[in-house]
């Protein structure tokens, strides 16, 4: 690891095409922030996108990247980790492709505790498919396609996490920057799975969740009693409806992450020329 | 009929059917036998009928036939399954005392054993042997010493003290000593023992041991029938060699993980059946336009949707070949018998490295669970080579960048490879989409450059064909007028069906193709020959399909889709029929 690494060397010289005043800038800012003050190298970091607006930040930010399939970037994530423990893997993905499409890969990606670090931004709707209803979308939001709203309430990213034994669960909001940067951070430097849902506002498409609501809503943590330690305080928090809490929820100070579950620590990408040594003992097993 | 000897048992799932007849395989490899051996099973825990045969020579055995001469039956059904099978003079063991076995009928002709097993067994400790008193009850009947079944009962039971393995030697003598007291029958079999050693395995493990052999460090893979062997073999393995096996919530993740422990620099497997390929289909795109190298197994069984889960098929064909929405090339490869698993298994992931390119490795159900003896000598280690293709290291990545330092993971080249280089590289950051791309990874929309782009991952097949030998594996007489041509498992059946049609002055030659694509041209062998037979087990004749588009002829298709596998004589009745010169007084099977 580098230690004169500036966030801006995780930069891009590709000119993002997110509309002015998207969410979407200050929360990937806040990610090469947190990387850079972690002390990673864009060589030694992967970051990995799913589809839609958050996919972008793979072209943007600059380092080992790929740029997935819908709701499909934990596994690819999970698969880079455990294959070569050195890098730092960091995976963005928005609210549909974490919540809805890759609902099921959430879930068992914050139950596997691999050591990498997911940032959802949430902007409550569908952006690049211009605004239809998603996952966390309002039960009254109206949209092209759910002209009633969807009828059926929004999806609590952060009690999914908890109730899958997540590690780490926090949330952010992408224009407080400097608090934003630092709650990925945290979650970087978490031993384990670290989530953070970031309030990423959609400036288009979503005329509910915007700044200015955020503004008003936003509790920070830091600013209340609140140990994300405390198990129980936790869940109370994540639990209250309608709340937009800023900072991290949980923390599980024991969390073992799946490499030492697992006994996972060698680096998988070194192959010999070729049979390992002792191969001939896989076809004596047959005598 | 030729010099060999057929046995099995049968009864309901959950009778330890597999286990005893693993047994049995295993003590007769150790006397140096050649054994091979074929499963019926249902797609259930408990109950329904499952069976486990062996056929078993001193000379190599690679496929099943029409006749038992040993048959251990648990149940009635057993015997009502294999009746045609059964001839005068077969041998049938059962155990009068079971209830269900009271009124059991033995056919005209054949010689009825009624062996208490179940009571045996409690003498020698428990009835939970009562399958291994059976075993002991066999070795009397084909003359084949008891003491190679003692090395087999170690194998089996050694990690469960030695108490349990003599116990079980007393239960197998208890056995033979009650047929040889009770009956003095000359059953007429004397299976003779050799001084050779071979190793006894299936397909899928042959693929599993291949993969480890060939650098294969990470594997993901979810549990579907016939390809969950393949995990089970690597877990508890590969991690000796510093990999692991992940078990995903699904086929999606799967081979995502795969992908990206792959694009992190390991080479990298997962293994599925027919609905898991259709699953992974998504991804698969994303695999070959982003260039990944990635060995995707897919153990075929009988679809389409769920299918028989548990039945033979080889009906994926295209699905592997052209799957998925837009046009990406991608190698599909086809071991042929158990030893090409672990051969083709090695090439697979060589070929996905060197290309940067998915490479389907497909085994069908009968070449994944039959197991099969072979000279330990065929899995040579020493001649495994691993190449990994254009890796790019601190030292060469400069030559792969552009003017302002940044690295082009798909550079346009004349042979379509491009550099590859793994997270850590210094100077070699970049990053990969499966939008298209310009040489750089980044997004485009110029309509040269998806004209270059597309054209750079097609050349890799033309190179391919260049340096890559895809060559068939040749049987028989050269210059036979009949061509017979197969893929897949049926080869073992056809070798041994050229000698019952050689019997009969039919004179063939044969050609079994392990790679599908990039696949040898048979245009030359296909005109030389007055009529080409291409054996398959679908129904529409996939595999046809593609000699009649190279060579622009007309094949007979010999199509079996029942959901059980060519038998060798089967196969040589039916080519004889497709030929018109069956033989008088016997029957062409329908």
């Amino acid at each position: 690891m580098s230690s004169n690494v500036r966030f801006t060397d995780f930069k891009s010289d590709a000119q993002p095409t997110w509309c002015p005043g998207c969410g979407d800038f200050g929360t990937m800012n806040g990610m090469m922030k947190a990387l850079a003050e972690t002390g990673n190298s864009p060589d030694e970091t992967f970051v990995v996108a799913g589809i839609g607006c958050s996919g972008k930040i793979g072209t943007y930010m600059r380092s080992y990247a790929i740029h997935g399939v819908h709701g499909r970037a934990l596994p690819v994530g999970a698969g880079v980790k455990l294959a070569n423990p050195d890098v730092e893997v960091m995976v963005a993905g928005g609210d549909g492709d974490g919540y809805s499409i890759g609902a099921g890969h959430f879930i068992h990606a914050v139950r596997r505790n691999v050591d990498m670090t997911y940032v959802v931004m949430d902007n409550r709707i569908y952006g690049l498919t211009k605004g239809q209803a998603s996952p966390t979308s309002r039960e009254d939001f109206e949209t092209s396609t759910t002209p009633e709203g969807p009828q059926q309430p929004p999806v609590n990213p952060l009690a999914l996490a908890l109730a899958a034994s997540g590690t780490f669960i926090a949330q952010s909001f992408s224009t407080d920057a400097q608090r934003h940067a630092d709650i990925v951070k945290q979650a970087v430097e978490h031993d384990g799975f670290g989530f953070v849902n970031v309030f990423s506002p959609c400036v288009t498409f979503n005329d509910v969740d915007t700044y200015d609501y955020f503004r008003d809503h936003i509790v920070d943590l830091a600013d209340v009693d609140h140990d994300p330690t405390d198990y129980e305080d936790a869940r109370s928090r994540i639990l209250d409806p309608g709340k937009e809490y800023q900072g991290v929820l949980y923390r599980d100070e024991d969390s073992v992450p799946y490499s030492r579950r697992h006994g996972v620590d060698a680096d998988m990408t070194d192959v010999p020329d070729g049979a390992p040594e002792d191969a001939t003992d896989l076809v004596r097993e047959f005598y | 009929m030729p010099a060999d000897f057929n046995w099995a048992i049968g009864g309901e799932a959950g009778d330890g059917i597999d286990s005893t007849g693993k047994i049995f395989a295993q003590a007769l490899s150790r006397a140096g036998r050649h054994v091979f051996t074929s499963k019926d099973f249902a797609s259930r825990i408990r109950g329904g009928y499952t069976s486990y045969k062996i056929r078993t020579s001193v000379s190599q055995v690679q496929s099943v036939v029409d006749r038992l001469d040993v048959l251990i039956a648990l149940t009635q059904r057993t015997i009502d399954e294999n009746l045609n099978e059964l001839h005068d003079g077969s041998v049938i063991i059962y155990d009068g005392d079971r209830t269900t076995m009271q009124d059991v009928e033995i056919p005209d002709g054949m010689i009825g054993l009624d062996v208490p097993l179940k009571g045996l067994a409690e003498d020698a400790g428990g009835a939970i042997m009562r399958n291994v008193v059976a075993l002991g009850a066999a070795c009397a009947v084909s003359g084949f010493p008891i003491e190679n079944l003692d090395s087999a009962l170690e194998k089996r039971f050694g990690d469960k003290g030695r108490s349990i393995v003599e116990n079980n030697m007393t239960a197998a003598r208890k056995g033979r000593d009650y047929v040889e007291d009770e009956y003095d029958e000359a059953f007429g079999y004397d299976l003779e023992c050799t001084d050779e050693d071979y190793v006894l395995l299936n397909g899928d493990e042959a693929i599993g041991m291949g993969a480890i052999a060939g650098g294969c460090r990470f594997y993901a893979g979810y549990p579907i029938t016939p390809a969950t062997n393949v995990m089970e073999y690597l877990t508890g393995r590969i991690e000796r060699y510093g990999g692991h096996v992940v078990q995903a919530e699904d086929e999606l993740s799967a081979i995502n993980m795969a992908l990206g422990a792959a694009r992190s620099g390991a080479r990298s497997m997962t293994a599925t059946s027919g609905p898991g390929i259709d699953l992974m289909t998504e991804t698969f795109g994303l695999v070959a336009t982003s260039e990944t190298p990635l060995v995707i197994c897919n153990v075929m069984r009988s679809g389409p949707s769920t299918g028989m889960p548990t039945k033979q098929e080889q009906g994926d064909l295209n699905a592997m070949l052209y799957g998925g929405h837009g046009e990406v090339p991608r190698f599909v490869l086809a071991p042929t018998t158990i030893a090409e698993c672990f051969h083709k298994t090695v090439e697979a992931f060589n070929l996905a490295e060197k290309y940067q390119i998915p490479v389907y490795l497909t085994a069908d159900l009968s070449l994944a669970v039959t197991e099969q003896t072979y000279a330990p000598e065929e899995f040579d280690m020493d001649a495994v080579e691993i190449d990994r293709g254009k890796v790019v290291d601190e030292e060469t990545v400069g030559e792969w960048q552009d003017e302002e330092g940044r690295f082009k993971p798909h550079a346009l080249t004349d042979d379509g490879v491009s550099p590859r280089a793994f997270p850590g590289t210094e100077g070699g950051v970049h990053m990969s989409t499966g939008l298209e791309h310009d040489e750089l990874g980044r997004r485009t929309e110029d309509t040269e450059m998806r004209v270059q782009q597309v054209d750079k991952r097609s050349r890799k097949v033309e190179t391919a064909r260049d340096r890559e030998a895809f060559e068939p594996r040749e049987f028989g007489d050269a210059d036979a007028d009949t061509l017979v041509v197969s893929w897949g498992s049926n080869e073992g059946a056809m070798v041994e069906a050229m000698r019952f049609l050689d019997d009969r002055g039919i004179d063939v030659r044969f050609l079994s193709v392990p790679y599908v694509f990039p696949r040898p041209d048979l245009t030359e062998a296909v005109e030389a020959a007055a009529e080409t037979i291409v054996v398959e087990c679908n129904a529409t004749g996939q595999f046809a399909d593609l000699i009649e588009h190279d060579t622009l002829t007309r094949v007979t298709r010999l199509n079996k889709y029942d959901g059980v596998r060519f038998k060798a004589d089967e196969l040589a009745e039916r080519i004889a029929a497709a030929l018109g010169t069956q033989a008088a007084g016997e029957e062409a099977t329908p």
